[in-house]
């Protein structure tokens, strides 16, 4: 007896497992049992494991029986046809998706030529194997595994075009490709997932190269006139959102230029692109701390007073303005009502974001890098035909990482462009690469995709060739501009006064625990107290009792709140930190008592 | 020439000189030697370590960085059999911190003359380890109905280990008293008494006395004899310094045992402090690291400083602190503080995490000179 379980739940127990096991199979192809289910024997133990819940990895696989496949010549012709559909394979039992636990129960044949009578299934193809992102890998069966899921997962990060309609959407943090090309290196998964109706890269002319060092490290280096015509030039959406809340008591938000006597009025030129309506107009350029939204709030806390004296002066600024470092033209304006009934602004703002010195570019193999350098086009390699790179790639970055489909790309992607056609890189089923390099030495050029060039500056010949070919290059979403971020001054937290955290807040950049031993090691005890100066306060302290006292600047008096006026007061300096640590012990009943000590 | 090394006997350690009096060659005229002693003092001077130098920390960065780039849970063999031991990081963790039970205890067991020449070694080996009843018998018989148990020996394995009935019979009379025992070949039988006829109670007796020690040395659990360099020694898993001095064929200046508590209590705290270094030192020297072995110095000094060992955390070295505030640093604060403010006590902030905290400079370096000068007072 063979004990069953269903969904990892004991159910009870069969006589024959194998023929049990064979038999729901076959009442699965049918279309009797669900399709859903899968079920596995588990010779070893000697269970069976049915499982129909959510969450398997499942995929589809086409059923053999003796040594030839279910799907016949018929099915594809009416597939062809469209007299049929691929879940009509389904419920006709040809084609059956299988899920981890199955599939040990499954002998799967690679190829059509493979088969035997002993297989059980064959790949529909074996591009399947892989997922979509994955398929969009050119030559990838050229590749480590591991480079071919890092390049998978930096297309996804790529700058395309997300949506047809990205004009009239309201999205947070979009980024459209200006110019993106079909790739002439392609998969059959492009065309099948309307890839090339949206590609999200360009094809671009790259050298294998060194060039001055500005490329060690996985860095590019950058033709200027290339970023002139139009090369990874990116546009940057981002929306402003203001909605007018309504508050107890009838009080409300308000949309408009605010009043002069407003609490937090901003300086005058901040507020300068704002329409009478208290609205930015479309097409004016913005740059940070400049006003967007003109917004006044009603005062947080009310006083019985303040309930009949609402005049502008006990309002609140509270509008949407450009933060720190940012910059763009208004792309349009919308006016609408929120959910709750309330006016709701929504302002978008397009920047355009030309490829810069630090900007992350990729090909589809793993091979992502940042801009080193960009050079005037006067000054890159040439070719003997006069072919500028528009991006040169470290040879460095091959050997250790073993991207030969990279390599490949180069050559395919030179004939493709030479002989205007695209070439097939789908995995496995991929045009030779002799085949290219007979193609290209029909072309006119070397086999191997070398060329003869000359250093751009002195005009000298390189004593080597050069490899130099067309790929695929894709920008990626994270660039300089949404990142770059320095403090010298700036604004502070309120309860410990230190530097606020974070790029958004302008804060600062933080002296860890482990750099501040670096300047301990060194001895540079004073630097180490300049560093950390940023809170410093000199504070009244009490002789008598050893806490704060009060200094009170009009009268120029000094009294402590304990021990009165006659006593002994001295001014210290500690940090910020320190003091609000003491009040703290005092909400503990700590009394944490200073004694000071002249220091001389 | 003893007077010239007089002179520079304060200005020189007393290892350094002793030293250099036994290298020099023995005719040595009076200004070569002189030259050689003013060249080691200018040596000796520059590795100095200079005053104010926070010489705790770099010791700390010292340890800590490589100590990053360790692979985790190595185990090192030692030998051809099965006996590993914790290496790597977990090992550094374990020393300094100064764990009791360390994971894997370990003995180097060096042999005096005679008997490190490998002859007879697996007999000395097995003499040394700790065994008990059930490795030595071949079958447990129960006899529910007399209430007895038949323990059959196996001779073989009692002749290996050189093992006497008698001794046997004593070893579970002092476990047993009110046992009844009686031999017939390789046969011991235990008979219970009348009181505790009881059925639970046969089995109970039967598991006590398979962990019945008979012979060698409590806390051994396996030796392993092997050949290094030119003589054998043994390799215990499981340490007890105490009882393995005492016997005469093991050399008592080379031994080793890991486990640090126990050099402490049968060596002192000095080779306690020595076995810290060693021990350290191995495990990064295994790990292809290098460390200046004065951080360790460092560490191990600071670690036996009581007369104790202290291990490098709150319960240890942390709490002999002067600071309240380095203290509450570190761990647990509201405790530190809740304990200082009920005895009072004061911090003089004379160390480098109290002075960060009210933003002073630190007294190390730059910031340890003070100026002296007469205050007018007006």
């Amino acid at each position: 007896m063979s004990e069953v379980y269903l969904n990892g739940k004991f159910v009870g127990a069969v006589e024959n497992p194998a023929e049990f096991t064979e038999n729901v199979r076959i009442e699965r192809r049918k279309g009797i049992i669900s399709e859903n289910l899968n079920i596995y024997y588990d010779k070893a133990i000697g269970n069976v494991q049915i499982s129909d819940n959510k969450g398997r990895l499942r995929r589809p696989l086409i059923v053999v029986k003796d040594g030839q496949p279910i799907l016949t010549e018929d099915h594809i012709k009416k597939l062809q046809k469209n007299e049929i559909s691929f879940s009509d394979l389904i419920k006709q039992g040809v084609i059956e998706y299988l899920d981890a636990a199955e599939e040990e129960n499954a002998f799967i044949a690679f190829s059509r030529e493979d088969l035997t009578k002993v297989h059980t299934h064959l790949e529909l193809t074996p591009l399947a194997m892989v997922g979509l992102c994955t398929s969009l890998v050119p030559y990838a069966n050229f590749s480590p595994g591991a480079r071919i899921s890092i390049g998978s997962k930096n297309q996804k990060q790529a700058l395309g075009m997300y949506a047809i309609n990205f004009p009239i959407r309201m999205d947070m943090d979009v980024n459209i490709l200006q110019t993106p090309q079909i790739p002439i290196v392609q998969s059959v998964m492009h065309e099948v997932s309307n890839y090339n109706k949206h590609p999200s890269g360009q094809n671009i002319v790259v050298a294998v190269m060194s060039y001055k060092g500005y490329n060690v490290e996985d860095a590019v280096v950058i033709n200027k006139a290339s970023i002139d015509r139009g090369l990874g030039r990116s546009t940057y959406y981002r929306p402003a959102i203001a909605e007018e809340l309504r508050y107890s008591g009838g009080l409300t938000d308000e949309i408009s230029i605010p009043d002069k006597d407003v609490k937090g009025y901003k300086s005058e030129k901040d507020y300068k692109f704002l329409e009478k309506d208290g609205i930015i107009s479309p097409e004016a350029k913005v740059k940070e701390d400049n006003v967007i939204i003109g917004k006044t709030s009603p005062p947080r806390f009310l006083s019985s007073m303040d309930q009949y004296n609402l005049a502008p002066s006990s309002r609140r600024e509270s509008s949407v303005a450009l933060k720190h470092g940012e910059q763009g033209i208004v792309d349009f304006v919308l006016i609408t009502e929120s959910s709750e009934g309330n006016r709701l602004i929504q302002v978008k703002i397009r920047d355009q974001r030309i490829p810069e010195l630090g900007d992350k570019f990729t090909s589809r193999h793993g091979q992502k890098g940042v801009v080193g350098l960009i050079v005037d086009q006067a000054d890159m390699p040439f070719t003997a035909s006069g072919i500028t790179p528009d991006l040169i790639f470290s040879p460095h970055g091959i050997p250790s990482r073993m991207t030969i489909s990279h390599l490949i790309e180069l050559i395919g992607g030179k004939v493709g462009a030479l002989s205007s056609r695209y070439i097939d890189g789908t995995l496995f089923d991929v045009e030779p690469e002799e085949k290219l390099r007979k193609e290209l030495l029909s072309l006119g050029f070397r086999e191997d995709g070398c060329e003869t060039m000359y250093n751009g500056v002195t005009g000298e010949q390189f004593e080597v060739n050069i490899f130099i070919g067309d790929i695929y290059y894709m920008k990626l979403k994270h660039m300089v501009a949404n990142k770059i971020h320095a403090r010298a001054r700036g604004p502070i937290q309120l309860l410990t006064r230190q530097p606020t955290e974070g790029r958004a807040k302008e804060g600062g950049l933080r002296l860890g625990e482990m750099e501040k031993d670096t300047f301990v090691a060194h001895g540079a005890s004073l630097l180490l107290k300049e560093r950390f100066d940023a809170d410093r306060t000199v504070i009244p302290i009490c002789e008598e009792c050893g806490m704060v006292a009060i200094h009170d600047k009009f009268k120029n008096r000094l009294f402590c709140s304990v021990c009165g006026d006659n006593v002994e007061i001295n001014f210290i300096e500690i940090s910020y930190a320190f003091k609000l640590l003491l009040d703290e012990l005092k909400s503990l009943t700590v009394h944490p008592k200073l004694v000071l000590k002249n220091k001389y | 020439m003893n007077k010239l090394f007089k002179k520079y006997e304060k200005k020189l350690p007393l290892k350094v000189i002793n030293d250099i009096k036994e290298n020099i060659p023995k005719n040595i005229n009076e200004a070569k030697l002189k030259k050689i002693l003013e060249k080691t003092l200018i040596e000796y001077n520059k590795m100095l370590v200079q005053p104010g130098e926070s010489v705790g920390l770099v010791s700390a960065e010292s340890i800590g960085e490589p100590g990053t780039q360790m692979t985790l849970n190595t185990f090192h063999f030692a030998g051809v059999a099965e006996m590993n031991i914790t290496m790597g990081l977990p090992r550094i963790i374990e020393i300094l911190d100064g764990k009791k039970a360390i994971q894997t205890p370990m003995m180097e067991i060096y042999l005096k003359k005679p008997y490190n020449q490998g002859k007879n070694i697996k007999k000395l080996a097995l003499s040394i380890k700790e065994t008990t009843l059930k490795e030595v018998v071949s079958e447990f018989m129960v006899d529910i109905a007399e209430s007895k148990i038949e323990v059959i020996f196996d001779e073989k394995k009692m002749k290996n280990m050189g093992l006497e009935y008698s001794a046997i019979q004593k070893s579970i009379k002092t476990n047993f008293k009110e046992i009844a025992l009686s031999k017939k070949g390789n046969t011991i039988t235990l008979k219970l008494n009348e009181k505790e006829k009881e059925f639970n109670q046969l089995f109970k007796v039967k598991e006590k006395i398979k962990d019945i020690y008979i012979q060698g040395i409590k806390g051994i659990t396996q030796v392993l004899p092997i050949k290094k360099g030119s003589e054998f020694l043994i390799i215990t898993a499981g340490t007890n310094l105490k009882k393995v001095l005492e016997f005469d064929f093991v050399d008592k200046i080379r031994i080793i045992s890991n486990n640090i508590f126990e050099i402490a209590n049968v060596l002192g705290i000095e080779a306690a402090r020595q076995a810290i270094i060693n021990e350290v030192y191995k495990v990064i020297q295994n790990q292809g690291l290098n460390v200046d072995i004065r951080h360790l110095m460092l560490v191990a000094d600071t670690m036996c400083a009581t007369g104790t060992i202290k291990g490098v955390t709150r319960y240890g070295v942390v709490k002999e602190k002067a600071s309240v505030l380095a203290r509450a640093s570190f761990e647990t604060p509201i405790k530190h503080i809740f304990n200082a403010s009920l005895i009072g006590e004061v911090d003089h902030l004379n160390s480098v995490v109290e002075n960060v905290m009210l933003n002073q400079p630190v007294p190390v370096g730059t910031g340890l000179p003070g100026l002296v000068t007469k205050v007018k007072r007006s």
